[in-house]
């Protein structure tokens, strides 16, 4: 229900001139929802930024989501390669 | 990699019932057909982090677990804040909590993204970061409501970029 709840805010963020991009840890959800940029991770729910204290890890997964934010062509839903 | 099949029988089962496409973009619906373009570049952007993981500071009263169809309402986090403040209210069963409980920054990531500010790859952090619960199952007030209150909230900190997180 997370990964509905976030696309639903984020579609209300974007509506008032914010550009936004989500983690998606469902993609079969976030397929349904369509928010407008999404970073696929393989990673179990619970865990959007990878592995706990492992700053390398999350700051690629970041970087990854961020480098979504130029797209204008949404919904866009990636997939983060490890 | 987490896949409906893994969630517990039970959950699966909901979720397999659950009417997602009423959410689906519509076609006259502007909210969800919305696109902001990046106006700037990242490193001049003032970025703010939004999570579903039902997170609040002690002070503040708790996300409500009792209420069936979710409770909808959120918690406004100061952006100077140490995440591992945070308290957790999530009660769902179908997601394992001890990594965020070991390290906050996986749902609200501000000590990576103090290190991008540092480096230059961000321009600022937000002045407040939020939390709504999870689960969910009757999003009408999130719709109506509390997601345009953040939203309109967002605007009014002049945010450029939110980052969504769920669990």
């Amino acid at each position: 229900m997370c990964n509905q709840s976030v696309g639903l805010i984020q579609r209300a963020i974007e509506y008032v001139g914010i550009t936004t991009v989500s983690i998606s840890l469902l993609r079969e959800i976030t397929e349904k929802i369509q928010p407008p940029r999404a970073l696929f991770v393989p990673y179990p729910l619970g865990h959007p930024l990878g592995e706990p204290n492992d700053r390398e890890l999350q700051t690629r997964i970041l970087h990854a989501a961020f480098a979504l934010l130029p797209r204008t062509d949404v919904p866009v839903l990636e997939d983060f390669s490890p | 990699m987490a896949r409906l099949e893994d969630i517990e029988l039970v959950e699966r089962l909901f979720l397999k019932g659950y009417p997602f496409h009423r959410y689906a973009p519509r076609p006259d619906d502007p909210v969800a057909h919305a696109m902001t373009p990046l106006r700037k570049p990242l490193s001049a952007c003032t970025v703010a982090v939004i999570t579903t993981a039902g997170l609040s500071l002690p002070e503040q009263p708790p996300f409500d677990t009792t209420n069936k169809m979710g409770d909808s309402s959120f918690r406004e986090f100061p952006g100077d804040i140490d995440p591992q403040l945070l308290e957790m209210n999530h009660r769902s069963w179908a997601f394992d909590q001890t990594g965020i409980l070991r390290d906050r920054n996986l749902v609200m990531p501000l000590d990576r993204l103090r290190e991008m500010q540092q480096r230059s790859e961000i321009g600022a952090l937000a002045p407040h970061h939020y939390s709504f619960m999870g689960s969910i199952i009757g999003p009408s007030r999130l719709i109506k409501q509390s997601a345009p209150e953040v939203a309109r909230r967002l605007r009014d900190d002049h945010v450029d970029v939110a980052l969504l997180t769920p669990v």
